[in-house]
């Protein structure tokens, strides 16, 4: 495994910015530039030939604002390789690697529905989840929970979802249901244990 | 010549056939007897639907076993399971199909209210696009529980008057 990285790292000497090992999982942090390079490298030269997932992490307040995740494993080898790019928030394109792996397809189109990222040359970009016309991208941060209001007439609408002061959140404690389980509680009255044994 | 015999002007073997009632009473009674659902399947929901057609459970000893996949064969939509607002207008469109009388069960917590899902996906409440005539609890509910669904709305439909209500919603929409 560590020859693979270091063949990664001697054939894109710029490309690599940082790696990390963690219970025997590399994860290498990539230029987007070279994202498609590294890829077919990692494809052809060192046989990882199944890609596992494609994800999309939203950094909200941080610049670069996204992060993309490939996870990559060798079928042949058994070896488990992670690629982090990050993404900025102002171009929000990020080269397709369907191409390359083609379950990376669908992969690419749950992530340009959630969080927005458009995929370059991608055969089919379409929504994959929420339908032709919404207008938002749920799953980025900034998105609420309980929705907004949106309409495409004859196709589907939306409205926000009463939370009544949610989100809910289950508290470990050795109290029954009703004290377990409130019917909403927000982030700061976990931090007073008072609160959190709450009396029904 | 027996005397048991009275003169009669009609045939005494029908004379305990004939049953004097309401149209209304007659008419729903024939319809509470045979419910044909539309099993509107939409998550785990439909599982218990399911159990509750076989034959531990028996839906068919309430008249309602007529499972119709197509709405225009069907009087009750059992709206079984999570109702996203993706699906929501096409759950509308198959209860327009439906042909009155028509009555709706909403199953379980997500087809009654959302349930546990308070989110931007689901719809809250399939009662928000067509009118719900029973709601069963449970997530999911039991057949037991939908089989006491479907006798409460036997219940209801008796109650109600049949030819009045025979096109109301056509007749409120115009």
């Amino acid at each position: 495994m560590i020859e693979n990285i270091q063949k990664i790292r001697a054939a894109f000497p710029n490309a690599v910015l940082n790696e990390t090992f963690f219970r025997d999982e590399y994860s290498l942090t990539i230029s987007l530039s070279s994202l498609r390079d590294i890829c077919l490298h990692a494809r052809d030269v060192l046989g990882f030939n199944y890609l596992i997932d494609v994800s999309s992490v939203d950094h909200f307040g941080e610049e670069p604002r996204f992060e993309m995740v490939y996870e990559l494993y060798s079928i042949r080898d058994r070896i488990h390789l992670r690629l982090k790019a990050a993404v900025s928030e102002d171009d929000c394109e990020v080269p397709t690697v369907s191409d390359i792996w083609p379950a990376a397809d669908w992969h690419e189109r749950e992530v340009y529905d959630m969080m927005g990222i458009r995929f370059v040359n991608h055969p089919d970009l379409r929504r994959i989840l929420m339908w032709e016309g919404f207008p938002y991208h749920p799953l980025r941060k900034d998105f609420p929970l309980e929705g907004k209001n949106s309409d495409t007439p004859g196709v589907a609408f939306s409205h926000p979802a009463p939370l009544a002061g949610g989100p809910f959140v289950t508290v470990p404690t050795d109290g029954t249901t009703q004290v377990r389980e409130p019917r909403a509680r927000h982030a700061e009255d976990l931090t007073t244990p008072e609160k959190i044994i709450a009396q029904p | 010549m027996s005397n048991t015999l009275s003169p009669v002007a009609y045939d005494a073997k029908i004379e305990g056939n004939v049953i004097f009632t309401q149209v209304d009473a007659a008419i729903n009674w024939m319809r509470s007897n045979s419910l044909w659902p539309m099993p509107m399947g939409l998550a785990c929901c439909a599982i218990e639907l399911m159990a509750a057609s076989s034959s531990r459970f028996d839906i068919s000893r309430f008249g309602a076993e007529v499972m119709r996949f197509s709405p225009r064969q069907a009087d009750v939509m059992i709206v079984a399971g999570t109702v996203t607002y993706k699906m929501a207008l096409a759950v509308k469109r198959i209860w327009d199909q439906m042909p009155e009388p028509k009555w709706c069960i909403a199953m379980g917590a997500c087809a009654s209210s959302g349930g546990m899902y308070r989110s931007y996906a689901v719809l809250q409440g399939i009662d928000h696009l067509i009118p719900v005539d029973v709601y069963i609890s449970g997530c999911p509910p039991r057949p037991e529980a939908l089989l006491d669904g479907l006798m409460r709305l036997q219940k209801k439909i008796m109650g109600e008057h049949a030819v009045q209500e025979q096109k109301r919603e056509l007749l409120e929409s115009i």
